[in-house]
């Protein structure tokens, strides 16, 4: 059983995409090498920026020879099919077997396909596998016609057991695979030759290359924060960066800098944006001072001055870009603390979108739409609308033009330096939020209306120029804006009807197809939660589906009740209940509806049911519209025995007619107390 | 940075770049004539970069943004500076290593440094262009544009050619130690008259920005920017004969046009008059110029794949 371990050798690949490269290198290699027939035992892939690599331990050294049996034409055809069949078949006449058939004498053929050698195959999935990789973007180089991310210098491609290793023969575009590498470019440049994955691992080591990014991450961190700690700090945790610095480097030699007292009074979110977007420094936070006081760099080289140089140089750099900061930092105070009526007036010649005017006119309606939420939310409108007007102006600031992902931090602190509360301020920071499906709800009032304000007008202003997100393409985060308002809602026990409040966004807005599209994601959101999606399907056919907290509670608590026993019986009650109704509605067209009186029941089972109608009907309505929909269940659950009992004994069709009409309608109460739960007839099972 | 064969001067830096590119067999080209924003539009990379025909060449290019200009106050920040720019088609195999001895020439040495080659793709929207490659750092600042070209004008780039760009005054700040660009030493510090960066161009920095952010007449601009697309246009249209039959297609003529274009556009930009909007049909304008200039010059001798 061979080993097989392949390098792909080339100028460095870009840090986010080492790990999708080596996912796909592992998938196509073991998906070649087992479509062909051979098997393996393990596989792992591993990368640096220099290096894509492969191991596959347990590799069976040949295919297995293949037995196809394939049927031909009659003995008695004409020559020429069978002349047609010996050429698909590749073997003579003589070669051929003869069996009878239903129809006579039939040839068969039996092809034989010798099993080949791993070289081969290998060879060949890897020859494939580098025509046809998946990259993100690839290119051309020099005068070759292959295309990789960056140029491939050298193939390493070797089979490995007890008795040494060979070369897999291989030739991609002049490249011939061969059993070298290279260490690290600077400290270890020179080629060496290895004859297994073990012995790979351990001299790359000696060249000053570690191969496991997730041992590249661990040694990060650890010296990281041994660094930090030996100064009393903390490193802010940042998993983002951490996995783009270990795929910037072979070789990590963490360094810990100190940022200069000038620049400590910036806003740590700028410290730490700055230091992150330029220079992908970690950041270093001293918890007495709650500062951001120090960074750490990743070098990808120990040097003879333990990294005195390069320390030096990015801290230069640091100064440098933090210098910038502070500029952009004074100049955009000294504009808040005039009351940013520069950037106010900036916003007007800034296009939002052409059909939705400039950034000024929807700052507007925000603000017009704010007001109106406010009440729903328990904000104070005056402060709603203060911050829905603030809260585009930082966009404007020269901060925010250099580091555009500081919108909404930076408008915090410049409304507060321009005298505005609190609660306004944090509503200009929090407006964007949430942006993703883990990011925290706003929980201010003030924060919940201007945000609510900025999600509706954006859905309502691109649904009046139907520009809805279509497959794939939603450039401007429709999904994302409706999810937003939908966890708004949710986390803060807002009630609103949202047609309305579309209808006020934008008057245009058709608000039937925008509610169903909040639905869609509500659907999404409510399934990551465990909520199955016929049930929400069930809740949202009833009235009054645009107040969302109602809606969710109450699938939830049918959720709940139909993962129970008793409920799963009682969707069967129901739906055989609702099934024999509509047959009979359908047959007499009548609805039956109205008038069951227990004076005709004729059994003790249909009387119990009387019974056990006239209790539950009230609890179920009482529950309704208290919105206590778990007592609702409790309620209907209490039916699901006196309906089975009923349909275990009693026959609804009889031939007495004031009987049947009687039973009919007693079923269409219990499809009634149904009907205030959900749309049983789309529960599925 | 204390190496002993540190340069000490801007010029030095320059002229080791020179020297060491010029070993390296390029052609040492003059800077362009016109101006420019960068050291890509010089015809040397973007017409030459199309076609079969091999190419090296390495040169100085002064280049204009007019919107960075900053009246010369800001540290790294200026209107105008100087790219330093090599090109070679095909790209050579050991192209990165050559990289690596041009900042060992200017003194950055490896293995005291952290040179880093970071993912940075390079896209012209103006010249139709765009390549893979990296922007090269050192001890976390960008030194360096390194690029394989794919597309020059619209045309794929067969074979490839191999871009390097330096920023030159930030390089040389660094290299020197030097925080401030206009305090850098031009010439020898020793020399009988010594000159800073900011004895030869604080005041140009200052005058410049003033006429490109406030001065330049934006009606005069425009019409300008009109006239040059109109001459560009008409250049290719004209037929590839001379008077005299024999076949001589326009290709650098044409392109100056696209160049100057291109620079009216950039002070239109410095000074505002060019909405969000209008941006797009510009860059277009000037794009479709860089793609018939590109198309022309595929036809002639200096492509050398006329046929």
């Amino acid at each position: 059983m061979p080993d097989l371990l392949i390098e792909l050798f080339s100028e460095e690949i870009p840090a986010r995409m080492q790990s999708r490269a080596r996912a796909d290198l592992k998938r196509l290699i073991t998906d070649g090498l087992v479509e062909a027939g051979l098997t393996y035992g393990s596989a792992g892939a591993f990368s640096t920026p220099r290096r894509l690599t492969l191991t596959v331990e347990g590799l069976s050294a040949n295919s297995p020879t293949l037995r196809e049996e394939r049927k031909g034409p009659r003995v008695d055809a004409p020559e020429k099919a069978i002349e047609g069949f010996l050429r698909s078949t590749g073997l003579t006449r003589d070669q051929l077997e003869t069996r009878d058939d239903k129809k006579g004498q039939v040839y068969f053929a039996t092809i034989e396909k010798p099993g080949r050698p791993a070289a081969e195959i290998v060879a060949e999935a890897l020859d494939a596998a580098i025509r046809n990789f998946p990259w993100p973007k690839s290119m051309r180089w020099g005068s070759g016609s292959i295309r990789w991310v960056r140029p491939l210098h050298s193939i390493l491609c070797i089979l490995s057991d007890e008795s040494g290793a060979s070369v897999v023969p291989l030739t991609i575009d002049g490249i011939a695979a061969g059993d070298s590498t290279r260490g690290h470019r600077f400290m270890s440049p020179d080629a060496f030759s290895v004859s297994n994955f073990e012995d790979y691992a351990t001299r790359l080591r000696r060249a000053h290359v570690m191969l496991d990014m997730a041992e590249r991450e661990a040694a990060i961190r650890q010296e990281a924060e041994s660094l930090a700690f030996a100064r009393g700090w903390e490193i802010v945790a940042d998993d983002g960066l951490l996995s783009e610095v270990a795929g910037l480097v072979e070789w990590p030699v963490p360094l810990m800098g100190v940022i200069e007292e000038r620049f400590l009074d910036l806003p740590p979110e700028v410290l730490q944006t700055s230091m992150k977007e330029h220079q992908k420094f970690f950041s270093a936070r001293n918890p007495r001072s709650g500062r951001i006081e120090g960074f750490v760099t990743v070098a990808n080289i120990a040097t003879t001055d333990d990294g005195a140089t390069i320390l030096a140089g990015n801290q230069r750099v640091l100064a440098a870009r933090l210098s910038d900061a502070a500029f952009f930092w004074e100049n955009d105070l000294r504009m808040a603390k005039a009351g940013m009526e520069v950037w106010a007036e900036g916003l007007k010649s800034v296009t939002f979108q052409s059909k939705l005017g400039s950034q000024a006119d929807r700052v507007q309606r925000i603000a017009a739409l704010a007001r109106e939420i406010a009440p729903l939310v328990g904000a104070d409108s005056d402060q709603a609308e203060e911050a829905a007007k603030l809260a585009k102006l930082d966009l404007r600031s020269e901060m925010v033009g250099e580091f555009p992902e500081l919108q909404g931090v930076m408008g915090r602190y410049y409304a507060r330096s321009a005298g505005h509360a609190d609660v306004v301020a944090d509503a200009v920071r929090d407006h964007y939020s949430p942006l993703g499906p883990s990011d925290a709800v706003p929980a201010a009032p003030v924060s919940i209306a201007v945000a609510l304000a900025d999600k509706i007008d954006l859905l309502t202003g691109f649904w009046a120029i139907d520009e809805k997100p279509t497959g794939s393409k939603d450039p401007f985060a429709l999904r994302r804006a409706a999810l937003g308002v939908i966890r708004l809602i949710l986390s803060n026990d807002v009630r609103a009807q949202l047609t309305d409040l579309f209808a006020k966004g934008n008057a245009d807005a058709d608000t039937a197809d925008l509610l169903s599209f909040l639905h869609d994601r509500l659907k999404v959101h409510l399934r990551d939660q465990g909520i199955r999606h016929d049930i929400i399907d069930a809740v949202l056919a009833q009235p009054g589906n645009d107040d969302l907290v109602p809606v969710v509670n109450r699938a939830t608590a049918l959720n709940g009740m139909l993962a129970t026993e008793d409920g799963q019986n009682l969707t069967q009650g129901l739906k055989r209940a609702g099934n024999i109704l509509s047959q009979a509605e359908q047959q007499d067209g009548v609805e039956y509806s109205f008038g069951a009186d227990v004076k005709f029941a004729e059994t003790d089972e249909e009387r119990a049911l009387f019974s056990a109608l006239d209790q539950a009907e009230p609890a179920i309505s009482d529950a309704v519209k208290r919105e206590d929909f778990p007592a609702a269940m409790t309620a209907i659950a209490a039916l699901r025995a006196p309906i089975d009992a009923f349909f275990e004994a009693v026959q609804v069709n009889t031939d007495a007619q004031i009987v049947r009409r009687n039973r009919l309608n007693l079923l269409s109460r219990i499809r009634e107390a149904g009907r205030q739960i959900a749309d049983f007839t789309r529960i599925e099972g | 940075m204390t190496s002993p064969n540190r340069p000490r001067s801007f010029q030095e830096v320059i002229l080791r770049l020179q020297n060491y590119w010029a070993a390296q067999g390029c052609a040492i080209l003059q800077p362009y004539d016109m101006e420019v924003g960068a050291g890509t539009f010089h015809p040397a990379t973007t017409l030459r970069a199309l076609g079969a025909r091999p190419w090296a060449a390495a040169y100085v290019q002064p280049s204009r943004r007019p919107a960075d200009g900053r009246y010369g106050e800001n540290p790294n920040r200026l209107q105008h500076y100087y790219q330093y720019q090599v090109i070679i088609k095909p790209s050579p195999e050991n192209l990165q290593d050559l990289y690596l001895g041009s900042l060992r020439a200017i003194g950055l040495d490896p293995m005291l440094h952290d040179v880093r080659f970071v993912e940075d793709d390079w896209e012209s929207p103006t010249l139709g262009a765009w390549g893979l490659g990296w922007e090269v750092w050192c001890d976390g600042m960008e030194v360096s544009q390194f690029t394989y070209f794919q597309q020059v004008g619209g045309h794929d780039c067969r074979p490839v050619s191999g871009e390097l760009t330096y920023g030159l005054e930030r390089l040389a700040m660094y290299v020197l130690g030097v925080e401030h660009v206009m305090d850098m030493p031009f010439n020898d510090p020793d020399s009988a008259i010594p000159l800073t960066y900011g004895d030869i161009f604080r005041q140009t920095e200052q005058e410049y920005s003033r006429w490109n952010f406030d001065q330049a007449d934006t009606g005069t601009l425009f019409q300008h920017f009109k006239d040059a697309e109109a001459e560009c246009a008409r250049i290719l249209d004209a037929a590839a004969e001379d008077k005299a039959g024999r076949r001589i297609p326009m290709a650098h003529p044409a392109y100056d046009q696209c160049i100057k274009a291109s620079h009216i556009f950039n002070l239109l930009d410095a000074r505002g008059v060019i909405s969000v909007t209008e941006r797009q049909a510009y860059i277009g304008r000037v794009r479709a110029l860089a793609k018939g200039c590109a198309d022309l010059f595929l036809t002639t001798d200096a492509a050398g794949d006329a046929a």
